[in-house]
This record gives C-alpha cells, sequence and structure tokens, in this order.
C-alpha cells in the first residue's frame, strides 16, 4: 500500500500551478498516468523517486519516504525508475549496467534472458537499438527488486511495433515480480493493456481517478463510437467538402456539407461520432 | 606560500626543479576547468539520476559514471594544460631561473639561444617543440574520435 500526498508549487504554462495529488495505491497494481503535458505528470514521478522536492507525506508499505520537508534520499527509496531517454551508462556493458545496480548475476541473466538480450550481454548501449535499450533500461530498473516501478513514458520514443512487443515484456515482468508499477503515458491503447487503474492530472490535480475501462472508453451522449482526431485538410468538391481527419496512425475521409465546413479550420481538435450504425468489426490480420 | 612550504615542510621552491612543477601546477591549472565544465555539462542528468536511484552515492556516481563518460573532455583538458605549461615562459623564468640541467626548459633555452645569436641551435629547438606538439594533439584527437564514437556521441 502506498500513500501518496503531496503539494508543490509549479510554473506551469499558463503560469504558476498547484500540483496537489492525494492518492492511495494498492500493492502489485499496475496504475498509468495521464494527462496533458504540463500536467504535473513527470514532476508527480519525480517527487516520487526523490528527484525533485515537494511538501507532504508519502508512505510505501511501513517506510516513511516523506514526511513533511524531510525526504529520504533516492538511493534509500528501493525504486526502479525507467527513463524515456533510458538513461543507460555508456562506458559500461550491457551486463555491466545491471550488475551496477546490484551484485546479483543470476538475477542479470534471468532479466536478460526474459527479455532475449542475453546475446547482446557484453555490447556497449551505443550499438544497440532503441527497443533494445529500453528494454535493458527495464531490467537494470528491476535489478534491485523495487518495491515500487516508476515509468516515465517509457515507450514513447518507439515505433508502434516495438511499443507492442514492449509492452508485452512490461505486462509479464509485472506478473513475473508482481512489482508495484506507475507508468506515465499518453497511448490509451497502452494503458487499456497494461494498468489496472488510470489516474488522470489536469493542472496538477487529479481529475479521473478509476478502472481502465470507465476512464478510457467514451461512451458519454448518444454516441457509442466516437473518435478524437485532428482535421488536416478541408476539400472542396462540387457542392460538398471532404474532410480529412487523423486519428491516431489512421487517416479518415468523411463528407461535411458547406454549413459544416464554416467553422473548421486545419488544425482543429475534432470528434468523429456515428449514431445509429452497428459498426462492423472484421478480423484483418491474426495476432 | 614559499615561506609555509620551507618553514613547515622544509621544501625550497626557489630555482629548483620541484618549485617550477608546483609553481606551473598553479599556473595551469584554470586551464582545466573550462573543458572539465562543458564536459560535464554535456552529461545527461538523468543518467546521474539513474545513478543515485540505483542506489550509488554522489561520489561513487562521479568516479563509476560522470568521469569514465567525459574522457574526452578530460583527455583535452590535461593536453590543454599540458601544451600551456610546456611553453611556459614567465613563470619558469622567474620561479626557476635558468639553470642548466635544473630548471633550463626549452622556452627558456630557445629564448638564450635567439639572444646569443646561436639561431640554428634555436630553429632546431623550436622545430623540436612544434613536432612534439603535432604528436601530442594528434594522438588526442585521434583518442577522441574512437572515444565518443565508444560512448554513442553524448560527449
Amino acid at each position: 500500500m502506498i500513500k501518496i500526498e503531496v503539494e508543490k508549487e509549479l510554473l506551469g504554462s499558463l503560469g504558476k500551478m498547484n500540483l496537489h495529488v492525494n492518492l492511495a495505491i494498492e500493492a502489485q497494481s499496475f496504475v498509468a498516468l495521464s494527462g496533458q503535458s504540463g500536467s504535473g505528470k513527470t514532476t508527480l514521478l519525480r517527487i516520487l523517486a526523490g528527484l525533485e522536492e515537494a511538501k507532504g507525506r508519502i508512505v510505501v508499505e511501513d517506510e516513511v519516504w516523506l514526511d513533511g520537508f524531510k525526504a529520504l534520499p533516492p538511493q534509500k527509496r528501493g525504486i526502479g525508475f525507467v527513463f524515456q531517454d533510458y538513461a543507460l551508462f555508456p562506458n559500461m556493458s550491457i551486463l555491466d549496467n545491471l550488475l551496477f545496480v546490484r551484485q546479483d548475476k543470476a538475477l542479470a541473466e534471468e532479466l536478460l534472458s526474459m527479455s532475449e538480450l542475453l546475446e547482446l550481454a557484453h555490447r556497449k548501449p551505443a550499438t544497440l537499438s532503441g527497443g533494445q535499450k529500453q528494454r535493458v533500461s527495464l531490467c537494470r530498473a528491476m535489478m534491485n527488486r523495487p518495491k515500487l516501478l516508476l515509468m516515465d513514458e517509457p515507450l514513447s520514443a518507439l515505433d508502434p511495433l516495438m511499443r507492442n512487443k514492449l509492452q508485452q515484456e512490461i505486462l509479464s515482468l509485472h506478473k513475473t515480480f508482481g512489482t508495484t508499477t506507475i507508468m506515465v503515458s499518453h497511448d490509451p491503447s497502452e494503458m487499456y493493456r497494461l494498468s489496472s487503474r488510470v489516474v488522470v492530472l489536469s493542472q496538477g490535480k487529479v481529475v479521473q481517478d478509476g478502472d481502465a475501462k470507465s476512464v478510457l472508453l467514451r461512451t458519454q451522449g448518444s454516441q457509442k463510437f466516437s473518435f478524437e482526431g485532428e482535421l488536416l485538410d478541408v476539400i472542396k468538391v462540387d457542392v460538398i467538402y471532404i474532410a480529412i481527419v487523423a486519428i491516431g496512425q489512421q487517416i479518415v475521409e468523411v463528407v461535411l456539407d458547406a454549413s459544416e465546413a464554416l467553422d473548421l479550420q486545419v488544425g482543429d481538435r475534432v470528434n468523429i461520432g456515428t449514431k445509429a450504425f452497428a459498426p462492423i468489426l472484421q478480423k484483418w490480420e491474426k495476432k | 606560500m614559499g615561506v609555509f612550504f620551507q618553514d613547515v615542510l622544509g621544501i625550497k621552491l626557489v630555482f629548483n626543479f620541484t618549485g617550477l612543477v608546483v609553481a606551473s601546477c598553479f599556473y595551469s591549472l584554470p586551464f582545466m576547468v573550462q573543458p572539465l565544465q562543458s564536459g560535464f555539462e554535456a552529461l545527461p542528468k538523468n543518467m546521474l539520476e539513474a545513478s543515485y536511484i540505483a542506489g550509488k552515492s554522489k561520489l561513487k556516481t562521479l568516479f563509476f559514471v560522470a568521469l569514465p563518460n567525459i574522457k574526452p573532455a578530460l583527455m583535452s583538458a590535461i593536453i590543454i594544460t599540458f601544451a600551456h605549461t610546456v611553453g611556459e615562459f614567465g613563470v619558469v623564468l622567474m620561479v626557476g631561473g635558468s639553470i642548466p640541467g635544473e630548471t633550463k626548459v626549452a622556452s627558456v633555452a630557445i629564448y638564450e639561444m635567439v639572444e646569443i645569436m646561436d639561431y640554428t641551435s634555436a630553429h632546431i629547438y623550436s622545430g623540436l617543440m612544434v613536432l612534439m606538439s603535432f604528436v601530442v594533439l594528434l594522438c588526442v584527437y585521434i583518442f577522441n574520435r574512437q572515444e565518443s564514437h565508444r560512448l554513442g556521441g553524448i560527449v
């Protein structure tokens, strides 16, 4: 059980903002932290790691990590942290990167073989691809058997295919070690697949908190089939208009009439939804 | 300074080789700051934080993470101060005097040979110094190229 109650003044994009978070996290759960950039997600993670100062109280199991302004240094917290840009030690081989955390060769080899990196164990990080580096970084974070694993957008620098593979790996690591995990993410499919709970921050406050389904599925109103997208272009064809909209990785065309097209501008965030249609789901490729 | 060394440690610093080395250190050390500083600044902050999170103290992080990863900057710093010291003239003449076999360095020797109009020897000495600095700098560049390739170009 992790109890978090922190307060910190931040300089956000809209001037001063107060980060005020009050959370209780079950042991062995997987929490996804979401929200727009500048909402305080990364800062919260860094406060939990002890890399940033804050006022409040953090209690992990029966250890007090933060009490008022008195903080336990990151060295003594027993956490794992996965950075977005890997932050591997370039002067050490992959195996030494892991052993630097703790001299436990058996665990290092187990982790490396779980993520199919055993053959690369004696290579230097500079010779690895992005996905491989992030796997090493994940293994390194697991090396001191952390009480809390923190991940700051671990997969956002990777291509979709690699992301998928790593999500599986994170999931299997979480199952094997049962580490309480907090992950910052922007990708709804990633949060749905991995987390048991999603917390959304906005302007330093928790605005949504619940299981992945209730937070992520958009079922408000009568629109059961609705997507958020960005308007890329509006083309006039005879009397109608065609809007080109990017939804995630996909680009779609939607027919509009003149009155609808009037107040649309390229770059607008739009909602595409249908009513009274039964969407047809077809298998396109086997997993 | 010299009084302190002479009274407390019993070492005479003027007109001998030890004094020359000590004086040169004082004179050249500030030139090491700039390359070292830019080396440390180029280190990703995350890497150091990763080391703290791994439970390593600041001192351990400095020796096992920071310093090995700024080797090229370290090398440049050492060579710049070395080159600076080799070419040094004023301090050497003042502190060391010009005692043959003890504190007579190449730059002072060249000066004296020009004074007695022995241009041939002066040219030979100068040529040797040019050659030496060329070789040293070449070695540094080769070393730094290999090193930054190995470290993935962070420095």
